[in-house]
């Protein structure tokens, strides 16, 4: 059995149904093979956060990156609603990162200087010490040291984000293939041959790898270095409260429906199981920020795999080897979609207007 | 058992010897059931009403995993009936919505 496409995507996670949706809208012909629901999916394990503080003090490129995608957010929602007729629940009333040690509290202080530098200063932010932290958010634990607030900041229901871009892809003309993962990928005459674990067969003119870790995996088989690693993630569910929390921040958000989801964890390996100290530890963090929060039922738990490069940033490469192959993988999927949706898709298409993206080609990695 | 519930007792079921409240109106229990089986024997009906729709629910797989039966009990929100045995005296609210934050008795 075999299927034919204009552009092939490998991963029907948010990345992926990002680039076909925005390759579907410049007129492509698009196929998306998706795998299997065991796969790991960082796009179903995600924290759900539209996020630009501390995002690229380090390098410039992804602070600009960063900065053009939440900006260009609410538009994308609104066009991705009207196509799927789904209530993403983005609200970007800004976000507060809250620290309880105090040298950490001034690191990052200087690091969103930096940032704000990257950006000419466009990007606002305060940094607030206890007692202005409490006038501002009464009942604010007493072992908060400070914050830091970005006005620009947000959130977003990702599970909803994902089953929209879905039903968008399927209403802009996007063919979805899933339940079976891609082994092979290969250059073949003008195009490129993809065969699937069930035998499957799929030829295509264009090949976009956003495949998340699976790319570590199909990604040297057309010529990429693809370097990157899982991290992992934990984060908990509570029941769901009518009251609506007076703030968000990069560990403790309520999602729309009113439950709370505490996360943030990171730690080096490929295991996704989630563990009782790490849970533990969300849930002081948790109370230590908010008291209230401890009378709360914790009802789920899990731990998700980030999809990171050496150094945090996307890689957007093109394969020099083999025109028409792409590389495309991050870790902030969800922040990133609607440039992924967009300017992203101009720039597999080699369009003049396209922005300019040497910044995250892999070859960075090379010269280090 | 009250003529309302699809529920009847068994032949020699022992008498229901607990009271309860349900939101003022007494609800009958045997000792060692829980108070899921009480509430379904006394009427069947809804005992919560969901958070996101506002849907009717009543106990559904009284093994603590379905999480249908959530009542107040004696001030505590979203507790499992299922998972609770009847005692004389309970104080029981249908949970009517999402909780509230710091509700505690």
């Amino acid at each position: 059995m075999s299927a034919q496409a204009g552009t092939a995507i490998i991963g029907g996670g948010i990345v992926g149904l990002c680039v076909a949706l925005g390759l579907a809208a410049r007129g492509h012909e698009v196929l998306v093979l998706d795998g299997r629901d065991g796969d790991m999916r960082a796009s179903q394990g995600n924290f759900g956060l539209v996020w630009l503080q501390g995002k690229g003090a380090g390098y410039a490129p992804y602070a600009r990156w960063s900065f053009q995608a939440v900006q260009a957010w609410p538009d994308f929602a609104k066009c991705l609603s009207g196509l799927a007729d789904v209530d993403l629940a983005l609200c970007q009333q800004g976000g507060y990162e809250f620290f309880t040690d105090a040298a950490e509290y001034e690191a990052f202080g200087h690091d969103l200087h930096r940032q704000a530098n990257a950006l000419d200063d466009r990007l606002s932010f305060e940094l607030l010490n206890h007692a202005d932290l409490a006038a501002r958010l009464p009942g604010i634990g007493q072992r908060v040291v400070g914050a830091s607030f970005c006005p620009l900041d947000g959130h977003v229901n990702p599970l909803r984000l994902h089953f929209a871009l879905r039903q968008a892809c399927l209403a802009s003309g996007v063919r979805i293939t899933g339940g079976a993962s891609v082994v092979s990928v290969r250059p073949e005459g003008a195009g490129f041959a993809l065969l699937d674990e069930t035998g499957r067969q799929t030829r295509a003119s264009r090949v976009v790898l956003c495949a998340g870790l699976g790319a570590a995996h199909l990604g040297p088989q057309l010529g990429f270095r693809a370097p990157i690693r899982a991290q992992r993630g934990e984060l908990m569910i509570t029941e769901r409260v009518a009251d609506r929390l007076p703030f968000l921040s990069s560990t403790i958000r309520q999602v729309d429906e009113g439950g709370f989801q505490i996360g943030g964890t990171k730690a080096e390996t490929d295991c996704d199981t989630e563990t009782t100290t790490t849970m533990v530890g969300l849930a002081q963090h948790a109370v230590a920020v908010w008291s209230r929060l401890a009378d709360l039922r914790v009802l789920r738990s899990w731990a998700a795999l980030r999809v990171m490069t050496p150094d945090g940033y996307p890689i957007y490469q093109r394969s020099a080897d083999h025109p028409g192959a792409f590389l495309v993988t991050c870790h902030s999927g969800v922040t990133l979609a609607p440039l992924h949706a967009t300017r992203l898709a101009e720039w597999i298409d080699g369009d003049p207007a396209a922005p300019d993206l040497e910044a995250f080609d892999e070859r960075r990695f090379a010269l280090s | 058992m009250n003529a309302a519930s699809r529920f009847r007792d068994a032949p020699g079921a022992a008498p229901r010897s607990l009271r309860l409240m349900l939101d003022g109106v007494p609800v009958l229990a045997r000792p060692g059931e829980s108070v899921a089986a009480a509430l379904l024997a006394h009427s069947g009906g809804a005992t919560r009403q969901t958070p996101v729709t506002g849907a009717g629910r009543a106990p559904y797989c009284m093994m603590g995993v379905c999480f249908d039966c959530l009542v107040t009990i004696d001030g505590h929100p979203n507790v499992q009936a299922c998972m609770v045995s009847a005692r004389e005296g309970m104080v029981i609210q249908r949970q009517i919505g999402a909780r509230r934050l710091g509700d505690q008795p």
